[in-house]
């Protein structure tokens, strides 16, 4: 069958899905779906930079604050801007940003590509572990500034009543683009040049590539769809304050595109439905545990114990995570010498 | 800024500067045999305050229970290196360290199911929190202890680095892990020494915050940690020496920077990572190192 063909059929199938489950489904499992949707588009980009470009960054949270916050500041009626902000008097500026959803998610992940733009200059001059830290760093300079310029983020106390305009057909539909974007990334020459800055950087740099560049471009349109993704999130969640954004998110992230294989976007997307679902399912690990009979209480935190160890057991002995850095479909070809 | 708010500051900046060198040093050490960012170091300092902590609240003198804390983190150190780092000496960089940051997540998160993630009071001996008053300086007695302590430390450490066998081997690991296994050394062995030396400095550093700011909680190893392993690679990772220089100059800066600009106390705890951009836009060895491929101490 035609390839062409088959892929159109396939993503009208999933639309008509997202389309049905939006209509039909109960508000229980809509809320579930719409995470795994979102975590998806952030694993989906977070696994470029990390995966496909081999940069280890830990940076997510930052640019998913961005968009967030640039979102919700867009998205937010002038007059509910003038009520919630109890601290200090919004910026002029804050009141007069406005837009309509979709404008305002796409502003929100072009502020944070331009962001990550900024930030290649200092970070990209290194290589790994200090690359691996600086990201870090950024994350929480990020919730820093958010938490000091109440003026722009009114503060710790974050913002709310953001107009709930993400549904999952909105947060479906990004999604199916975020994977198409990078599948198209992935093998197109940008993608091949990536891949050979992750295995060999000195070697892709005598082949003429411009290793500074290739990482620039991944680390730019990883970091434009996280904050659509943090644009999604706001306003799903319809609220968002600092705290929100802090390494854990991060963390979910890692854990997510390390199961399913550092690289491969199909493994990105199967591990974001276990991870998110054993999340959900796992739920019960903060509640409280009887064991034959004996009360333990309730252990708040159960559960990251519990991912904690998933990672590091996974890194032990399955450091490939699922399917490697291969895509699903892969697995199906025929081996061609 | 007069006189007597100069040198108060002085001498908070001096013990805030230490705490950081002291962690600095687990960083830089392990960094140099391993070429590893050990995430886990800052939990590892919460570890050591923690058993300090439950060996006092169980009503042993203070002394036991700092010694208890600084053997408590060190056996931490070694098992997380046993459990975690071992089985991948031989695995991509990036393996490493994505275990690292699963142990620093784990311990965080085991501290809080265990114990609650609300801070709980430190509450040091009596000789310890004395202050005292001269020409208008208020000087509790811990911020003179601690400066002293840790430059006590830094000389027992060069010393074992620089007159001891191990300290030798530790040096020649730094430089050359496979042709040192060559020699006959037992390279695990001396990594074990290293996480043990680099955890207690860490436990003693832990111990310290507990006593200045005095409570503990189970997170309170992140931040700290992240600006301490700032402090390595400013004084140039891999350096002790530098480790120290550089955690005395973040803690003076943050002190001075607040007591200067009282609008930029909100931004304290982003100083650090200003400074290791800097660093490594202009200077990417650091104060004290040198070419970052090669070991040294």
């Amino acid at each position: 069958m035609n390839k062409f063909l088959r892929n159109i059929i396939l993503i009208a199938i999933t639309i008509y899905f997202i389309y049905y489950a939006q209509n039909h489904f109960d508000s229980y499992t809509l809320s579930i779906l719409d995470n795994i949707g979102i975590f998806a588009i952030l694993a989906l980009s977070y696994n470029l930079i990390n995966g496909i470009a081999g940069q280890f960054s830990l940076e997510p949270n930052g640019f998913v604050a961005i968009g967030a916050y640039f979102t919700a500041i867009l998205l937010i009626p002038t007059d509910t801007k003038l009520d919630m902000f109890a601290l200090v008097d919004p910026a002029p500026i804050i009141l007069q940003m406005k837009a309509h959803f979709l404008p305002a998610i796409l502003i929100g992940g072009v502020a944070a590509s331009f962001v990550a733009l900024l930030l290649s200059f200092p970070v990209f001059r290194v290589r790994g572990d200090y690359l691996a830290i600086v990201t870090l760093g950024f994350g929480f300079i990020i919730r820093i500034f958010a938490i000091n310029n109440p003026a722009y983020t009114n503060g710790a106390m974050g913002l709310n009543d953001i107009p709930e305009e993400a549904n999952f057909l909105w947060i479906g539909i990004i999604c199916i683009v975020t994977f198409l974007v990078m599948i198209h990334v992935i093998y197109s020459k940008f993608g091949r040049a990536m891949k050979s800055v992750r295995d060999d950087e000195d070697a892709a740099s005598a082949m003429g590539i411009n290793t500074f560049k290739m990482k620039t471009y991944a680390f730019m349109t990883s970091a434009f769809f996280e904050g659509i993704g943090g644009g999604l999130l706001a306003s799903m969640l319809t609220t968002i304050t600092p705290d929100q954004f802090s390494f854990l998110l991060t963390f979910q992230l890692l854990i997510i595109i390390v199961l399913g294989g550092l690289g491969s976007m199909s493994g990105a997307l199967i591990a974001t439905i276990l991870v998110m679902g054993g999340m959900e399912w796992l739920r019960f690990l903060d509640d409280d545990i009887t064991i034959f009979g004996m009360d333990l209480g309730a252990h708040p935190g159960m559960r990251m114990v519990v991912f904690a160890i998933l990672l590091i057991v996974m890194m032990l002995f399955a450091r490939r995570g699922l399917l490697g850095d291969r895509e699903l479909t892969e697995f199906f070809k025929k081996k061609s010498k | 800024m007069d006189m007597q708010i100069f040198l108060q500051q002085l001498v908070n900046g001096a013990s805030l500067g230490s705490m950081y060198a002291l962690i600095a040093i687990g960083y830089t050490m392990v960094y140099g045999v391993l070429r590893l960012i050990n995430f886990a170091h800052g939990d590892i300092m919460m570890v050591g305050a923690y058993f300090t902590f439950f060996a006092k609240a169980a009503g042993l003198p203070f002394e036991v229970a700092v010694l208890i804390g600084i053997i408590g983190a060190a056996v931490v150190g070694i098992l997380t290196d046993k459990i975690a780092y071992k089985p991948l000496r031989d695995a991509p960089k990036i393996s490493l360290l994505i275990t690292a940051i699963g142990i620093s997540f784990f311990l965080e998160n085991l501290f809080t199911v265990l114990f609650g993630s609300t801070p709980k009071a430190f509450s040091a001996p009596d000789y310890l929190t004395k202050i005292f008053h001269i020409h208008g300086i208020y000087l509790p007695i811990s911020v003179i202890i601690i400066p002293t302590v840790t430059l006590i430390i830094l000389a027992v450490v060069l010393w074992i680095l620089y007159k001891t066998k191990y300290g030798m081997a530790i040096r020649a690991l730094a430089f050359d892990i496979q042709t040192v296994k060559l020699m006959g050394i037992d390279a695990d062995r001396i990594i074990m020494i290293v996480f043990a030396i680099g955890s207690a400095l860490a436990a003693i550093g832990g111990i310290f915050y507990a006593i200045s700011y005095p409570s503990i909680d189970p997170l309170m190893g992140i931040i700290v940690g992240l600006k301490a392993f700032a402090a390595a690679v400013l004084g140039g990772i891999g350096s002790v020496g530098g480790a120290v220089v550089g955690g005395f100059i973040l803690g003076f800066t943050e002190i001075f920077v607040v007591a200067m600009f009282p609008e930029l106390g909100g931004y304290k705890d982003a100083f650090a990572f200003f400074f290791l951009i800097l660093v490594l836009l202009f200077k990417p060895t650091g104060i004290m190192g040198q070419d970052l491929e090669r070991g040294r101490f």
